[in-house]
């Protein structure tokens, strides 16, 4: 039972993340109606520039701060000189266009950083297990990350419902020409929700360094991840982000830990854990397969999921 | 004026062509004229590619299906035929069935798997269009990755040599390089001119229809879904085809086929050469390739040791400004020349 429940903390840990990279892709594409492959170089960057500055600063919340500031300076400057250009161009050009960003992001990296993936320590005050109810001893920095991603879901949640902006950036997403002829300053809106979009991501990449390696391609795991999470919740959704997110952190994590025991019970031992691998490396998928079925517009469609 | 009254512009469509299929006919006597027969393997690998990227190029240019994991099929194509192959050496099965290392029997199974898989997967995506249609081939094509991968007898992420070497045909060893070049130009004519025929059929007509206004084409009473499935199993057994001599070329079967940067870089090799054309993706294979193997010495020459080795860097840019500023990519430019010959009278472009 404790390891069920270790296994739902995990679960809930790894759809945090998913949850904070697919945020930003999900308000973008909203909003601005693009399609960005370049989102996950922008949370390998968040995470280059964790480790780098963590290192170099001997500091993690500073490290933290200079990630962030790296991939929402990165973001920015990818929209202004890039994603810009794209808003109006057909769905292939901004997927080519993105794609040609993947390509010199990555190598970008290898050229500052090399080859070798990056490795650093959560801070002390984050280190060492508690001891939670029902006896499980669980990392304070998991715990740290899920309490992170509770705030960030919190936060926009406030954001998008309760400010300005956040009313903008709704009415945009539906009434995009009403609102520019309204005389809000819709390019101004875009390169800051693509900014903020992109702290999301870093803070992404910033919180999975100490846990796994930081290296070229981080991003583009999750960023795949993260479409499967926004064609289950559904185009543009912030409630069907975070539900999705969640559903996919949990369905691959307990899956991968006991899918193969489950075989056992029906099948050889060997067999079990070889066919239980390879039906859990594609769980999430033959998820979004049956909610595709079920609901192909998401569990939450949204006007801008119609483009 | 039109168009027709310039000689330039009203041959070249026809020169064009002519002379490449002369140059393609020539090309392994020519480098080996040339003592560079071992550029014949890189020739077969433009080719196989250009298949795979007509294929797509169907999909996306004239049926408006942006496929991002078109990869997929390639991969799909390359494993069944290597592991016919394998099953056939080592004397195993995999799912009951045994092995062959006959092409006439491994090449079409792999048009088949790729075809059913691709059944599956269009079958899903097409009940959405636009960014989830792009975000739901993307995620299945990683799906098919992961399953390649847990393959664990067929060599999991490493892959698998085809230890019994190339299929066999009756009547041409494809064991050699210059005749397995001239199967493979033979298939590539194959599909590049059944794709040029489909297009212009009623078939490709309707496909063109669903890409410009697919709800008109629904009210005039098309069942638009099940012509974009049918392009889309069609794409995909055709892509499978060109796995299947992608196994054959290298003797070596990988997950790496698969990885969700060969989709990508199948949508570059199509937008390089020219959305919508017959003959454009051939050029945009060629035109990576070539960018591929020279460009890291063209640095090295021109003594930025630095960059050769880091190329990608400066590849990803030119796709940006492709993107942004090209006009229909290679060919694009091509059909543009007679505007800019010095005779030339520059007429108002369409």
């Amino acid at each position: 039972m404790t390891l069920v429940l270790e296994q739902v903390l995990n679960g809930l840990q790894f759809g945090v993340f998913l949850f904070l990279v697919s945020a930003g892709l999900t308000l973008i594409f909203g909003v601005m109606g693009v399609i960005n492959l370049a989102h996950g170089s922008l949370v390998m960057v968040g995470a280059f520039a964790t480790a780098a500055a963590t290192q170099a600063l001997g500091s993690f919340l500073l490290g933290l701060l200079a990630g962030l500031a790296a991939a929402g300076l990165t973001g920015a400057v990818m929209e202004l000189l890039v994603i810009r250009r794209l808003y109006r161009r057909d769905h292939l050009r901004q997927v080519v266009a993105t794609f040609g960003i993947v390509l010199f992001a990555n190598e970008m990296v290898v050229m500052i950083w090399g080859r070798t993936p990056l490795f650093f320590n959560a801070p002390d005050w984050l280190g060492g297990s508690v001891e939670l109810a029902g006896g499980i001893v669980y990392p304070v920095y998991r715990l740290f990350i899920i309490a992170v991603g509770i705030a960030v879901a919190a936060l926009l949640y406030l954001l998008v419902t309760h400010t300005r902006v956040g009313m903008l950036i709704r009415a945009g997403s539906t009434h995009r020409e009403t609102v520019a002829s309204l005389g809000v300053d819709i390019a101004a809106l875009s390169t800051l929700l693509f900014a903020f979009g992109a702290v999301l991501a870093g803070l992404a990449g910033a919180m999975a360094g100490p846990l796994v390696s930081v290296e070229t391609g981080m991003g583009e795991r999750l960023l795949i991840l993260s479409f499967v999470v926004i064609v289950i919740g559904g185009l543009g959704s912030l409630p069907g982000a975070l539900t999705a997110a969640l559903l996919v952190g949990l369905f691959d994590t307990l899956g991968r830990a006991f899918l193969p025991d489950l075989l056992k019970l029906v099948m050889d031992p060997a067999e079990a854990d070889t066919t239980g691998g390879a039906i859990s490396s594609m769980s999430v998928y033959l998820l979004m397969a049956a909610v595709l079925v079920v609901r192909p517009s998401g569990l939450f469609p949204t006007a801008a999921g119609r483009h | 004026m039109t168009a027709q009254d310039r000689p330039a512009r009203r041959l070249l469509p026809l020169a064009a062509p002519a002379a490449g299929l002369l140059l393609l006919l020539a090309l392994p006597a020519l480098l080996g004229a040339i003592d560079q027969g071992f550029l014949v393997g890189t020739a077969t690998r433009i080719l196989i590619y250009g298949i795979a990227a007509t294929s797509l190029n169907f999909l996306l240019g004239y049926g408006g299906m942006v496929s991002l994991g078109h990869a997929a099929y390639l991969g799909i194509g390359a494993y069944v035929t290597g592991i016919l192959s394998v099953n056939l050496f080592e004397d195993a099965t995999l799912l009951g069935l045994g092995g062959s290392n006959l092409a006439l029997v491994a090449w079409p199974a792999s048009m088949l798997v790729a075809g059913i898989f691709a059944l599956a997967i269009g079958a899903l995506s097409l009940r959405t269009k636009g960014i989830y249609f792009i975000m739901i081939t993307l995620a299945f094509a990683q799906m098919v990755y992961y399953l390649a991968v847990s393959l664990e007898r067929y060599g999991g992420d490493d892959g698998f040599m085809m230890i019994d070497g190339r299929s066999r045909l009756p009547g041409l060893d494809l064991a050699g390089h210059v005749p397995f070049y001239f199967a493979v130009l033979a298939l590539f004519l194959l599909a590049a001119w059944g794709f040029h025929r489909a297009t212009g059929s009623r078939f490709g007509i309707v496909l063109q229809g669903c890409r410009e206004n697919e709800p008109r084409m629904r009210a005039l009473g098309c069942p638009t879904y099940r012509y974009k499935l049918a392009a889309f199993v069609i794409a995909g057994a055709v892509t499978g085809l060109a796995g299947a001599l992608l196994a054959n070329l290298a003797e070596y079967v990988s997950p790496d086929y698969m990885h969700w940067t060969q989709s990508g870089d199948l949508l570059v090799m199509v937008i390089l050469g020219g959305v919508g054309t017959a003959l454009g993706p051939l050029l945009g294979v060629a035109a990576f390739f070539l960018i591929e193997a020279f460009l890291p010495g063209l640095l090295h020459l021109a003594g930025l040791p630095d960059l050769a080795e880091h190329w990608r860097v400066l590849f990803g840019p030119f796709l940006v400004l492709v993107v942004l500023f090209s006009r229909g990519g290679i060919l694009g430019g091509l059909r543009r020349l007679p505007d800019l010959l010095p005779s030339g009278r520059r007429d108002a472009r369409g």
